[in-house]
């Protein structure tokens, strides 16, 4: 009899906890969702109000950026340009780095973070999302000098209307060790084909989004593949760069994506090869790693990052103040020679260290510009304009990704 | 005799209210309102929880093979890692709990214990310092002509067992303490050797000790997702995957599909261990 | 002692080298934690290119380290006090009676800890913030490690009331005293050092944790294993998270200490292992 009471209680309460959870369940996020079906900038933006005019500064401002974009000292002491900001509009500053456009786009939505620096792949979703307000580039007195190839992109507005403020664009670069790797590498073949000189010891960015670098390598040496658009994939093009990368799997050490572990495992010997930024050469060198970094002839993928700011953000003043004083000519100067990319504000041209700069960079060539192929969210309406196929979205390609790394 | 006396089950119940409302109400909640989200889906573009029920996620755990592999390969390094453990603390315990004075017996306690208060992170981080290619394996390897094995399974397999000896030597010696002299003099009186009397009779007292260290060991490997991207190199466990989707992937349903399999697989070995009565020597 | 003469010498001359071996085993890595505290190479190259102690020095100085280091002793503390609480309820209840859901309520306090942290973790984080939509904060935290903490006050205290059984408390109910009387003069001084054993051990779990806090802390949370785990691989940072694990595997010999006193034998300790 005991147990039969046993198991009735047992049961009764299984059943009284479903029903509340189900009854709570979970939350299907706030305002109308938008839907993915239509192409890049056709979808339909949620309802979500834009700031009209700057106010008093709230005393705070939560940044979450990528490493590189928002120094405070903490990393070198003579790298900082976040106190004077600090100093200038009484906002205090609190940084997080993120390591990849997922990781933004998770951390966003606790709605802890008034801006963020969002890359093309993480910019749209947070538009359809709710996350991302609509941006009133009137409030911002660098607006105007941001060159205007960056602006009104697929990726940073809606309509025409701006969801945030370009910072800066670049390409991801091959970095290799000049001590094991000789001579200086070229192409991109010598992560892929290449891969087995360096077993055990290349390396490969932690991200879904890398499958695209794959899919470019195989844009150019295998044609046939028909790959237009290294975001357009459909299946057979995206199971041809998945088989690419899990041959590559076989002589990586490790996969990064926080960038200080990239730069620890250079100096250690631990990697010799592999994707990179300029920030991350740039440091590994500071702390005596003997690397190089280059841009392989097949050309890159890259980002182009624009500051957003939250809809949920409590401290809207101090995120607007930060998103003009990032795009003014001399913290842009800073952060594009700190990090090593185009500045989007081309008045910073006068002010870099080095008065070579923005020519290194091509930071004023549209052309140039138009050349990288930047982070973008993959959808199911192909990229490239196919209407007869299916592209991958987004999601195949993360279940993609964990096959590859298996 | 006061009211509550004349009715125990009233006590019981009473005493019993607080902790059964936050483990058996908040906590199982919890728990079931995270195997539902499991039966939803999620819109990739805005990561929107939409609440349609579906079974596409399981599908997805049974028809890709990837995550069989990851699963296998977990389930083996938390059995690697058990035995290893078990080989490990056997002789300790046993020796600790037979050989050493009081006093040793206290100090052994003592040194076995304090590892367990330096940080977890920073041993699997001194232990990936110990495979990196400029680290003290490598530098004792290189006269022999060989090399550090690097960070991989081999490297995850080292620093899980290193990190859960502790929790299987505890144990095993709680239990070990608990076999009586006699025993050994009683089975010596009989005839048999040293080693003949652990393997016929201390090992098979012990045994439930062992499974309820195992259950430890088993179960941190199964959840483990920090060592493993320390040390692990590209190696992928269910603990990453469940991770990386509830995380970077935003795939909260998908991450709690992934979880149900921890959980079966926990719960299973659970019901296996009760069996043995070693949850009484938890 | 009787001890001598149960195993033969070989058998002992074994265990002694093996255990000898491990112990040294465990404590390389640990050791060598404490070298590179020292290490003027701040990603730890071996052998060591210099020796400095200007590491030790940053890590005195270190702001990050300090507030990490309380936070953390704040929210064990407070776990502690409700694992305390939860679980010495839970092993009165279930000290005598037969109770018809032992098992299960054994079970349900065993889950916790039985249960991957990431399940757990992402079970609480989920819980708090999409069904409770409840921002995450300390509390969070405070909730998420006494779930976990409840079995090693349980097992502490249910042991020993196995140990004592119940004849004090019959006695002195006999004598006149009421159930509350009885609890506070003979019950509680006979579990004391149960519930001490068992608190010390709930705060080294709670202190160390990691898993479970990732999921549960808010961005402005930091305990002692996230700020070590946000700073190992700062170049500038690695080193002081050397010292601060070297000092607190040296510190930590105190409170084991503690236990193992309080508990009367290393069984208090053990057979409530978790």
């Amino acid at each position: 009899m005991r147990k039969i009471g046993t198991k009735r209680l047992a049961a009764v309460a299984c059943a009284g906890v479903l029903a509340l959870a189900t009854a709570c369940g979970t939350d299907s996020g706030g305002g109308d969702g938008a839907k993915a079906s239509d192409e890049q900038g056709g979808f339909t933006a949620p309802d979500v109000p834009m700031q009209q005019e700057i106010g008093d500064p709230e005393g705070q401002v939560n940044i979450l950026a990528w490493p590189g974009y928002a120094e405070d000292g903490s990393t070198d002491k003579s790298i900082d340009w976040v106190t004077p900001f600090e100093q200038q509009t009484g906002c205090q500053a609190n940084v997080k780095y993120f390591g990849t456009s997922d990781e933004a786009f998770q951390l966003m939505k606790s709605g802890e973070y008034d801006v963020v620096s969002a890359s093309g792949d993480a910019t749209l979703r947070l538009v359809a999302s709710g996350e991302a307000a609509p941006v009133n580039t009137d409030l911002l007195k660098n607006y105007g000098d941001i060159a205007p190839f960056l602006k009104d992109q697929k990726f940073n507005s809606v309509d025409g209307q701006m969801y945030g403020v370009p910072h800066g664009w670049g390409a991801n670069l091959l970095m290799y060790n000049t001590d094991v790797v000789k001579p200086a590498p070229t192409s991109w073949g010598a992560v892929f084909e290449g891969a087995s000189d360096y077993a055990g010891k290349v390396t490969a960015y932690d991200s879904p989004i890398y499958i695209a670098d794959a899919a470019l390598y195989l844009m150019k040496t295998q044609p046939d593949l028909g790959i237009e658009d290294p975001y357009a994939l459909d299946q057979d093009q995206l199971a041809a760069a998945v088989d690419l990368l899990k041959n590559q799997k076989e002589n990586v050490s490790e996969y990064w994506s926080d960038y200080l572990k990239e730069v620890q495992a250079f100096k250690s010997g631990d990697s010799v090869i592999g994707t990179t930024w300029q920030v991350i050469a740039s440091v590994a060198q500071g702390e005596g790693a003997p690397v190089e970094a280059v841009l392989p002839e097949e050309g890159a993928t890259g980002w182009s990052d624009t500051w957003m700011i939250s809809s949920k953000s409590k401290n809207p003043n101090c995120g607007y103040l930060w998103m003009d004083y990032i795009t003014s000519p001399k913290a842009q100067a800073q952060v594009a020679e700190y990090f090593g990319e185009a500045p989007a504000n081309t008045k910073a041209c006068a002010l870099t260290s080095d008065k070579s700069f923005c020519d290194t960079y091509h930071a004023e060539d549209a052309d140039y510009a138009a050349q990288i192929h930047y982070w973008t969210t993959p959808i199911e309406q192909c990229l490239d304009g196919r209407t007869d196929v299916k592209c991958t979205n987004y999601g195949d390609w993360t279940t993609a990704w964990t096959e590859v790394k298996g | 005799m006061s009211f509550i006396d004349r009715r125990p089950g009233l006590r019981v119940g009473l005493l019993l209210t607080p902790p059964m409302l936050w483990l058996g109400v908040a906590y199982l909640g919890a728990l079931g309102a995270l195997l539902i989200t499991s039966l939803w889906s999620q819109n990739d573009f805005t990561g929107q929880i939409e609440r349609i029920w579906t079974t596409e996620n399981f599908q997805t755990l049974f028809t890709v093979d990837v995550y069989r592999s990851i699963t296998f390969r977990t389930i083996g390094i938390a059995v690697l890692v058990t035995v290893v453990d078990a080989v490990l603390a056997f002789p300790i315990a046993l020796y600790m709990a037979k050989i050493a004075s009081p006093r040793a017996q206290r100090l052994l306690v003592i040194a076995v214990l304090m590892p367990l208060w330096a940080s977890y992170l920073v041993k699997a981080y001194a232990w990936r310092g110990m495979f990196s290619a400029d680290g003290p394996i490598a530098w004792i390897a290189q006269p022999f002509g060989l090399d550090t094995p690097g960070y991989g399974l081999f490297a995850t397999t080292v620093t899980l067992a290193y990190l859960w000896l502790p929790y299987m030597i505890l144990p095993v010696f709680a239990g070990l303490e608990r076999v009586p002299d006699s025993l050994f003099e009683a089975s010596a009186d009989l005839g048999a050797g040293s080693w003949h009397t652990l393997r016929r009779i201390v090992l098979p007292m012990a045994f439930p000790a062992f499974v309820a260290g195992s259950i430890f060991t088993f179960s941190l490997t199964m959840g483990d997702y920090i060592a493993v991207k320390i040390v692990g190199g590209t190696t992928q466990l269910l603990g990453n995957v469940v991770y990386d989707n509830q995380g970077a992937a935003n795939n909260l349903p998908f991450a709690a599909a992934v979880a149900t399999i921890p959980i079966v697989v926990m719960l299973a070995y659970l019901a296996a261990a009760r069996r043995t009565g070693a949850l009484e020597q938890l | 002692m009787a001890r001598t003469n149960t195993m033969s010498r070989g058998l002992r001359g074994s265990l002694t080298a093996f255990t000898a071996v491990v112990l040294v085993v465990v404590y390389i890595p640990l050791a060598l934690v404490l070298l590179n505290s020292f290490n003027t190479d701040n990603t730890f190259g071996w052998p060591p290119p210099g020796y400095t102690l200007h590491w030790w020095q940053l890590a005195w100085d270190s702001q990050g380290a300090r507030d990490a280091l309380w936070t953390s002793v704040k929210v064990a503390c407070a776990a502690t006090l409700v694992a305390l609480l939860l679980g010495t309820l839970a092993a009165l209840a279930l000290r005598r009676t037969r109770f018809f859901g032992r098992n299960v309520v054994s079970l349900l306090i065993i889950l916790p800890i039985a249960l991957p942290g990431v399940v757990t973790g992402l079970a609480f984080q989920n819980g708090f913030r999409t069904i409770l939509g409840i921002q995450l904060s300390l509390w969070t935290i405070v909730i998420a490690h006494a779930t976990f903490c409840i079995v090693t006050v349980f097992n502490n205290v249910q042991a020993r009331f196995q140990r004592l059984g119940g004849n004090l408390e019959q006695a002195s109910m006999d004598l006149g005293a009421g159930r509350w009387t009885t609890f506070r003069l003979v019950t509680f001084p006979m579990l004391r050092s149960a519930l001490l054993a068992g608190a010390l051990l709930s705060f080294g779990l709670s202190f160390d944790e990691i898993v479970v806090t990732t999921f549960t802390a808010s961005s402005q949370d930091q305990t002692l294993p996230i700020w070590i785990f946000q700073n190992l691989f700062r170049p500038n940072q690695a080193p002081i998270v050397n010292v601060v694990a070297a000092v607190l595997v040296l510190f930590s010999a105190i409170p084991i200490y503690l236990a193992q006193r309080l508990s009367g034998s290393t069984e208090g300790m053990t057979g409530a292992m978790t």
